[in-house]
């Protein structure tokens, strides 16, 4: 069995991203999914500091510091795309216009509770940014993650223990090992890398899943 | 003759004062007012809350106020990046004190105070450590967390171009904070690129109104932390 990489990972979530839609993707290995977006979708990316139509990071010499993404890199702007004031961006999130966001995650819960933002360490020092609004604003919150830590535990849980992002709100998730949609009926695997059995998949993770298969003939 | 320009940073910082409530803009050094901080280092204004989104990068701008242990409190989205060493090693010692609002509630506050509503009701932060103890409602089958305005006694903004009555024009993504911040403080003193004769920014892409802003400086060309 080989894990998937990165990139696979990110190759994986941009092509479940349809021709249209509204993408904020956060910080971290979400932005990798830009790199993946076919060629022949128009894809509207949004940047939480106020762009529409973010394009790839400019070529060397040309970078500007007034144009950068959510990760303070630089980055360019598509033909058509707009600027706006963090009133708007913000909007555009909570008031449910985007499509789909892409998130890192410390841990999902079965009910789709995210925890993404702090490790609630005493001596860390807390910083959320827009996790919180992405996590409760976008129609789609998808959250790309190893399946397991280094530490061994998996990421995915019947309760968060780490402090919550937003709760109930995500709609599916993309490890290195498989993808699952959170359902009414449960944790569905709709996906896993070749040559891992179900049953191998299950054994890793704490909650149950179900086959997407097997659940579809139910 | 209505003219809000000043003629310096530091003439455009006049009248700051101890214990003020100063939002800063910018998203790190994107749209930073760097010359006006400057000026308020100078100044020597001390027992600030600053309400910002980041809490400094480097050693520069923001960075440098607190360095300079002017800053009693800040509110702000994300304090902790890879160059906020000036911060956390404030925040580390208990030298400086942190309100923690999520990023898009910053800007629903702030948001608030320009427009005079008394509170709003955000979904944003429901059900999680930063909505602990505030009041919460369910609407339409939604829950909501209930949040004050955030006003301020001045803001510092950075935009591209000014006029005399004060209407602003930005650049790029150094807009950010800059539109919702003017109107919500007491004073707004904004440093722009350039000043232009009344009739020369564009009325249809006036971003920022002149009536949102009390004074505007000039600080041409390359500033200390961005283009």
């Amino acid at each position: 069995m080989n894990k998937w990489t990165r990139d696979d990972m990110a190759r994986r979530v941009a092509q479940d991203i349809p021709e249209g839609a509204y993408v904020n993707l956060g910080i971290g290995l979400p932005t990798k999914v830009a790199n993946f977006l076919p060629k022949d979708r128009e894809i509207f990316l949004q940047s939480e500091n106020g762009l529409l139509g973010m394009g790839p990071a400019p070529a060397p010499g040309e970078e500007d510091p007034e144009l950068v993404n959510a990760g303070k890199e630089p980055v360019t702007l598509l033909d058509g795309g707009s600027f706006f004031h963090h009133g708007d961006s913000f909007a555009m999130m909570r008031g449910g216009h985007l499509d789909i966001c892409v998130l890192g995650a410390f841990q999902v819960s079965v009910r789709g509770d995210l925890a993404n933002w702090h490790t609630g360490a005493p001596d860390s020092i807390p910083a959320v940014g827009g996790a919180m609004d992405l996590a409760i604003g976008a129609k789609q919150v998808f959250v790309m993650t190893d399946h397991v830590t280094k530490q061994g535990e998996c990421k995915l849980v019947e309760h968060c223990t780490y402090p919550l992002t937003g709760v109930a709100c995500v709609s599916r998730i993309y490890t290195d090992l498989a993808v699952i949609d959170i359902t009414p009926r449960g944790l569905e695997v709709i996906d896993m890398v070749d040559g891992l059995t179900f049953k191998e998949l299950q054994d890793l993770t704490p909650v149950p899943l179900i086959q997407a298969s097997a659940a579809a003939k139910a | 003759m209505i003219d809000k320009t000043t003629s310096s940073p530091e003439e455009a910082v006049a009248g700051i004062f101890d214990g003020a409530t100063v939002m800063i803009g910018g998203f790190g050094t994107a749209g930073q007012p760097a010359e006006l901080i400057d000026a308020l280092i100078t100044q020597g204004a001390k027992d600030l809350t600053v309400v910002c989104n980041n809490a400094g990068n480097g050693d520069l701008g923001l960075a440098a106020l607190l360095k300079a242990r002017r800053v009693r409190k800040i509110v702000c989205s994300f304090p902790r990046q890879a160059d906020s060493h000036v911060f956390d090693a404030l925040y580390r010692a208990g030298e400086i004190e942190l309100e923690l609002v999520p990023q898009g509630n910053i800007a629903a506050r702030i948001q608030a105070a320009g427009a005079g509503l008394g509170a709003i009701f955000t979904p944003t932060g429901y059900g999680t450590l930063l909505a602990e103890g505030k009041e919460t409602r369910e609407i339409d089958g939604k829950h909501y967390v209930l949040e004050y305005p955030i006003k301020a006694d001045f803001a510092l903004i950075k935009a591209h171009r000014g006029d005399r009555w004060g209407n602003l024009v930005y650049r790029k993504a150094a807009r950010n904070f800059g539109p919702i911040m003017a109107m919500a403080a007491s004073v707004t003193i904004a440093q722009v690129s350039d000043i232009v004769p009344l009739g020369e920014l564009d009325p249809e892409a006036i971003v920022t109104p002149g009536i949102f802003v009390q004074r505007v400086v000039a600080v041409p060309g390359k500033t200390a932390l961005a283009a």
